[in-house]
């Protein structure tokens, strides 16, 4: 075990890979010299050489059909999208050719490209860098989906990803970089506990409220526990780790126990995570709930700017408004949506 | 007046941007290639105007004819070694798989709507999918070359290239390349210089919208300037011109030089598609005027003059055609749909617990359906 920041444990991980296949190359903007905007990169273009940690032109298309060619051609490629608000220009690529390709070529070619795109807000950033565009990639078949909360998985699930023979997208939660926790090195593409990218995790066992969540908002979603357990309520945070498929068994079993459902996340709510979630585990589970399942999300705004984005981010208090909501008990909205 | 000063590379001020490569020379072509080429021709023409007449007999459902371009399809397919290049279509290119041997009923299976891309194996034949979204590919030809280069730099490697590097053909025409992937696919090219050649056919025409309201400037080889990119701008109705230029290129690129443009100006003499009505918007005698002399009668013309076949060779390959037509035709009738369940088998290379379910429930629907 040694206790890393987040993005000491993303960039562990990479190393890890690029040791283990020699196919495996990382490209992006500013990856090699510089280490990445947010040294993610660090170091790694000084040990394995600047055709293995590439510095590409700034062309987020350009990147990803390049990296497609050289799947085709056998390798294994990793295209760090410097910031969530510029995965967009590369949007054509990755739904029209990256999710398709295995498809069309009847499995001829393989696209074990991982796709990083560090994401949400809550640090300060200007228009662009602050966006939580997964409910996109979700939407568009072909493509696996996860989004990390913790050290331990972003070391883990980053080798997972890139050993994956499917193109994954990995949504990293930026102001979560810094945080530290414990890693255990040897879990890698396996080890104890499980751990597997396509596999929600219990991060919090409860017996009243199902609370899930993921990447950035999953730390909050722990608070929230401890705060309601003060109050009496004993929440069950899920971290969902795939939001591609969604790991439906885990979050059903606990809300067959609990009979409330609350999902929580930064992105915007129509047509999010959030509203999937919720219909799959009321089509599974419907006769087990005994609330209408609830979202706590960023609103249907474009992202504001970081004066005000703590008003669009939801944070322990709208969390716990949530819970409040799926218990039936008064809540910020008692009184104003008809059936509340 | 208002005096501007150009600035070079070291700063200085006037001094010139680098001159732009030369490519080097290859020798003529030989009697027998330009009968091979011939040949070639003959079956792709035989086999298009086939496609057209399948289409009115409901056996395709769509088709997009490479009327008129031949001689830059075959050619620029001639020229390429199969055994090492790798080449990129767009969804004209049935010319360029005829001469690379792929399978036309496989091919054709796209036309067909029996499967997105074609049935053949891409990493077989050394062809990607056809593609609809016409830049998209260039893209991954840019991609793929990059991938020659870093394995010439790794010792060891299987695919470490002998004796140069194998290089990727993107095709595009004069419409793809007002995409913006394009540029990024040139630019990145030439940064890493990877062994690419961007073979363009400008047929004169995207669907409706003619060059001159495509192309600014004119041409897309003359944007190779910009990038330091070698670039040839060719009669594309001349198949020795085209077979010629293209081997000038990937000489160039094989070396380890960097990517080229070829620009074959040709016509696209038929409809954008068996979908589109070329009536709206030019007329037969734009068609008269602007298409020149059909490339294959060019070849034939050239062989017969200048004594490198007789028409005994001419009427062989006629005649070989028709029968090669009428085997694809046959093969094409006997394409039934795929077995359903590769909808969703296909996906992924590791198929998902979710993916597994809805086709459970598929299966059940459409077995009580």
């Amino acid at each position: 075990m040694a206790e890393m920041t987040f993005g000491k444990a993303i960039n562990a991980g990479l190393r890890r890979a690029l040791e283990r296949d020699p196919k495996v190359v990382l490209m992006g903007e500013d990856i090699g010299r510089l280490g990445g905007v947010f040294r993610i990169t660090d170091g790694l273009q000084k040990d394995f050489g600047p055709h293995r940690v590439i510095d590409t032109p700034l062309a987020e298309s350009g990147i990803m059909g390049t990296a497609i060619g050289m799947a085709y051609r056998g390798y294994r490629p990793v295209v760090e999208i410097q910031f969530d608000g510029f995965v967009y220009p590369a949007f054509d690529q990755i739904v029209s050719q990256v999710a398709k390709l295995h498809y069309r070529t009847r499995g001829h070619v393989r696209v074990p490209l991982t796709i990083r795109v560090p994401f949400g807000g809550g640090i300060g950033s200007p228009e662009h860098h602050s966006e939580s565009p997964e409910a996109y990639f979700a939407h568009t078949p072909g493509l696996r989906v996860v989004a990390v909360s913790n050290p331990q998985d972003a070391y883990s699930m980053i080798q997972q990803a890139i050993a994956s023979d499917d193109p994954v997208v990995f949504f990293e939660p930026k102001r979560r970089y810094h945080d530290r926790g414990e890693v255990d090195e040897g879990i890698g593409l396996e080890g104890p506990g499980g751990l597997s990218m396509g596999a929600a995790r219990v991060a919090v066992p409860g017996e009243d409220v199902t609370l899930v969540s993921y990447g950035p908002l999953l730390k909050t979603c722990l608070d929230a526990a401890v705060a309601a357990s003060d109050e009496g309520v004993s929440v069950e945070v899920i971290d969902l780790r795939s939001l591609s498929p969604v790991d439906y068994p885990v979050v059903e079993e606990s809300v067959r126990r609990t009979g409330r459902l609350v999902i929580a996340h930064e992105a915007a709510r129509s047509g999010g995570l959030g509203a999937e979630v919720a219909a799959s585990i009321t089509e599974r589970c419907f006769y087990h709930l005994e609330h209408a399942p609830v979202r706590v999300t960023g609103f249907d705004i474009p992202y504001p700017y970081s004066k005000i984005e703590h008003h669009h981010l939801p944070d322990l208090d709208r969390i716990l408004d949530g819970v409040d909501r799926a218990l039936g008990r008064p809540n910020s909205l008692s009184g104003l949506e008809e059936g509340e | 007046m208002q005096r501007v000063q150009g600035l070079g590379r070291s700063g200085a001020a006037g001094s010139a941007a680098p001159p732009v490569p030369e490519l080097p020379a290859v020798p003529p072509m030989t009697a027998p290639e330009l009968r091979e080429v011939y040949r070639l021709m003959s079956s792709v023409r035989r086999l298009d105007e086939a496609a057209v007449a399948w289409q009115r007999q409901g056996i395709l459902p769509a088709y997009a004819p490479l009327l008129g371009q031949e001689a830059a399809q075959v050619g620029s397919a001639f020229a390429v070694d199969r055994e090492r290049d790798f080449l990129f279509p767009t969804y004209r290119e049935a010319g360029v798989a005829r001469t690379l041997g792929v399978d036309m009923v496989e091919y054709m299976s796209t036309h067909r709507a029996t499967w997105h891309g074609g049935l053949w194996d891409a990493a077989e034949h050394r062809l990607a999918p056809i593609q609809a979204v016409v830049a998209g590919s260039v893209l991954h030809a840019v991609g793929w070359a990059h991938g020659q280069r870093l394995a010439a730099a790794s010792p060891g490697d299987p695919q470490d290239p002998v004796g140069g590097l194998g290089v990727a053909v993107a095709y595009l025409g004069d419409g793809a390349s007002s995409q913006g992937d394009v540029h990024e696919a040139m630019n990145i090219a030439a940064v890493f210089a990877a062994p690419v050649v961007f073979f363009v056919q400008n047929n004169g025409w995207a669907i409706s919208v003619p060059t001159e309201r495509q192309v600014a400037g004119g041409s897309v080889a003359a944007r190779g300037a910009g990038y330091g990119m070698p670039a040839l701008r060719i009669d594309g109705n001349d198949a020795e011109a085209v077979v010629s230029a293209t081997r000038r290129a990937l000489a160039y690129a094989r070396a380890g030089r960097g990517p080229v443009i070829v620009e074959a100006v040709t016509y696209r003499r038929g409809p954008h598609s068996t979908a589109d009505d070329p009536g709206r918007y030019r007329t037969l005698d734009d068609e008269r005027r602007d298409a020149g002399a059909d490339p294959l009668e060019r070849l034939r013309a050239r062989l017969l003059g200048e004594g490198l076949a007789n028409e005994a060779f001419v009427a062989e390959c006629d005649a070989a055609a028709a029968a090669e037509a009428e085997a694809v035709r046959e093969g094409v009738l006997a394409l039934g749909p795929r077995p359903g369940a590769e909808m969703f088998d296909l996906v992924f290379a590791e198929p998902t617990e979710e993916l597994l379910r809805q086709k459970a429930q598929w299966r059940k629907e459409s077995e009580h359906g």
